[in-house]
């Protein structure tokens, strides 16, 4: 990473932040209408950042929250599969967070009440790295993790 | 203008499967071309699924997903023939809407 662009980012913080407050809008999507991206979100370069600008500062670990289709190795970084399943009452949303992606936040899915917790796409990985699935059901938030070993980069080249 | 999407939709049991792929570069501005310029960031960043007029899925993606992304989901309520309707719009503001009927 080139060093202009990382001070270019540090310089972004304070704006950042206060995408933060406004991206808070985030809990209550107003369906049917103008479209959200969490830009905040989207932009955090590290796990704890893309989870607080998401709402959550410290999610819960569960158990009910459940990878599949997943691959514990990835021969292939720039199409990994990646499935979850959320066994939480009430789940609203569903978002997936690459630990060592530049970007760490994959993709938000929101889950209206009718549609089952559960979600399957296709991601890029950087590098090996931890999966993180995090889930807000009834306003609270909880995560679970899965190690993905990727053997050829999906990001560069 | 984007090529179509491809939705299936189909009834198991009491819920509808939906699968979609969509065709994008999904560029994740990250990859240099040859002169080592960096290719600008270029992505599907919002996703709606609709089942007649009631949204069943809403999606904000980065860039880490794949190119041509997939989705798949399951909702209830669904019947033959109902009208599924995708529509992604990317970081360009390009837009584009497919529909499918429940089989």
């Amino acid at each position: 990473m080139d060093r202009r662009r990382r001070e270019w980012m540090q310089s972004r913080g304070g704006v950042a932040l206060v995408a933060v407050l406004a991206a808070a809008g985030w809990l209550k999507p107003a369906r049917g209408e103008t479209q959200l991206w969490n830009s905040a979100a989207f932009d955090s370069h590290s796990d704890g950042d893309a989870l607080k600008a998401l709402g959550s500062g410290g999610p819960t670990p569960s158990k009910d929250i459940v990878f599949f289709q997943t691959p514990e190795i990835a021969e292939n970084g720039a199409v990994v599969p990646i499935g979850v399943t959320s066994n939480i009452p009430k789940t609203e949303s569903i978002a997936i967070l690459i630990e060592k992606n530049p970007n760490v936040l994959a993709a938000v899915f929101d889950i209206p009440s009718g549609t089952e917790p559960t979600i399957a796409t296709r991601v890029k990985m950087a590098q090996t790295s931890n999966v993180h699935a995090l889930v807000r059901a009834d306003g609270k938030y909880f995560l679970a993790t899965k190690e993905v070993k990727v053997t050829l980069g999906g990001c560069g080249g | 203008m984007a090529d179509p999407m491809k939705i299936r939709a189909s009834l198991v049991g009491d819920s509808t499967e939906v699968k979609v792929l969509m065709s994008h570069e999904m560029e994740s501005g990250q990859r240099k071309d040859a002169q080592g310029q960096t290719i600008p960031a270029w992505f599907i960043k919002n996703v709606t699924v609709t089942c007649n007029d009631r949204t069943v899925l809403s999606a904000q993606w980065g860039t880490a997903v794949s190119k041509n992304p997939f989705l798949s989901f399951k909702f209830k309520g669904g019947a033959k023939g109902d009208k599924i309707t995708v529509t992604w719009t990317d970081t360009r503001g390009d837009t584009r809407t497919d529909v499918a009927a429940i089989a």
